[in-house]
Formats: structure tokens, sequence, C-alpha cells
């Protein structure tokens, strides 16, 4: 399949870009948001390798929970 | 409490996550997926409820020690279940051929029906029902003590 080949080039490049944007990010929402668009990139990832599974699990687990405890925690404190 | 966008957009999505999480559970023998996955699903949408509306509205419905006691009844499923295995369930599908359950299915390959694993599917849905209960009860007890309400053990 060509674009699945093509996936496997664009979809890394795209992991490291949000990686980097978090790093560089200087308002904490928006780091959030970003960490929560590797991991859904990620699940993406491991559904292309064929782990649908782990896809599920990640998907679950670090795009949606992660964020969410993230979120509140941010509320709690005082927003730069 | 987030913006009315969030709230509106949380309303319209949360029976879909709630539905797709069950869906995830029952047939976690048949497709990808599982308890933990689709119990971490389920979480997920009680996560965007706690995250979009008042942590205090959703402990109304939602009690701490009404999840512990589901957390607890499902770990006990799943221990029954795999001693219910010793006595008369190993190698035995008691769900099936019975009128609740469904007719027996062909033999061979089959595009595949709900109640032919045996204890699978029960002990899936322990799982879930487990996870269910433990990332809920993660996500709110979280919330309730950041927003500064005692909690009752």
């Amino acid at each position: 399949m060509i674009e699945s080949e093509l996936l496997h080039i664009v979809i890394p490049i795209l992991l490291v870009v949000c990686a980097l944007l978090v790093l560089i990010v200087n308002d904490l929402i928006i780091a959030t948001i970003a960490l929560g668009a590797l991991s859904l990139l990620l699940s993406l990832e491991f559904f292309i390798l064929q782990a649908p599974d782990v896809a599920i699990a990640e998907a679950g687990i670090g795009a949606a929970i992660t964020t969410a405890i993230f979120i509140i925690a941010i509320k709690a404190t005082k927003r730069m | 409490m987030m913006s009315k966008i969030v709230r509106t957009i949380t309303n319209l999505f949360t029976p879909f996550i709630f539905m797709f999480g069950l869906y995830v559970i029952i047939h976690g023998h048949i497709t990808p997926g599982g308890g933990f996955q689709g119990g971490a699903v389920f979480a997920s949408g009680i996560a965007l409820l706690i995250v979009a509306f008042n942590s205090k509205k959703v402990q109304k419905h939602l009690k701490e020690h009404h999840l512990s006691i589901i957390e607890s009844s499902g770990a006990l499923m799943f221990i029954g279940l795999a001693f219910a295995g010793l006595a008369f369930t190993f190698f035995f599908n008691i769900l099936i051929g019975s009128p609740i359950f469904g007719q027996i299915p062909p033999e061979g390959s089959n595009p595949g029906f709900i109640w032919t694993a045996g204890v699978i599917p029960l002990m899936n849905i322990a799982v879930g029902l487990k996870v269910i209960a433990g990332l809920s009860a993660i996500v709110l007890v979280m919330a309730l003590s950041s927003s500064n309400v005692r909690i009752e053990e």
C-alpha cells in the first residue's frame, strides 16, 4: 500500500513536531493540547503498525485521561 | 465550568462515548479491545464530563463510595469466575445453548458470535467494571480535592 508507506514517513515527523511544540510553548493549556495530539498521532502509528489493541489503550489513556488530569491540575493552580 | 461550546459538545458526544466503551468491552473476544481498553474509553467519557462541568455537579450523581463498591465487585466477579473454572466451566461453554443467549453456532470458522468464548466475555465484563470504576475514581477524587471539597471515606 502506497498510503501506508507515506504515512510511515509523515506521522513520525508530526510526532517530533508535536513534542517540540510541547517544549517550546509558554502557555500550559496549549502544551497540554499538543501532548494530547501527540498521543493521538502515536495511537494512529500503533494502528498502522497493526497493533489495534495498543492503539485503543493509547487513545483512551494517553489522549483522554492524561489530558483531563493535566487540565484539572492546571485549573487548580494559577494561570501563568 | 467551561464555556458553552465545550458543554454543548460534551452533551452531544458523551452517550456515544459510553456506548462505544461498552461495545468494546462486550465484543472484547472477537474484535480488538477488551476489558481494559473499553473501560478506559468509558472512563474518558466520565473525565470529559468532569472537565466540562463542575466536579461537584458530577459528584451528585457519581459518589466515590459507589465507585469503590463497583470496583470491588468487579474484582470479586473475576476471582469467582476463575474459581468456577475448577468446578464446572473448564472447557465447557456455559453461555451457549440456553434460551437467553441464543443457539449453538456452527462449527469451524464463523463471522464471530458474541456468546462463543466460554467465560471470557464475563471476565471481560468484570475487568471492564473494575477499570471503569478505578479510572473514574482517580479523576473524580483528583478534581474534588483540587476544588477544596472534603471527601468522605
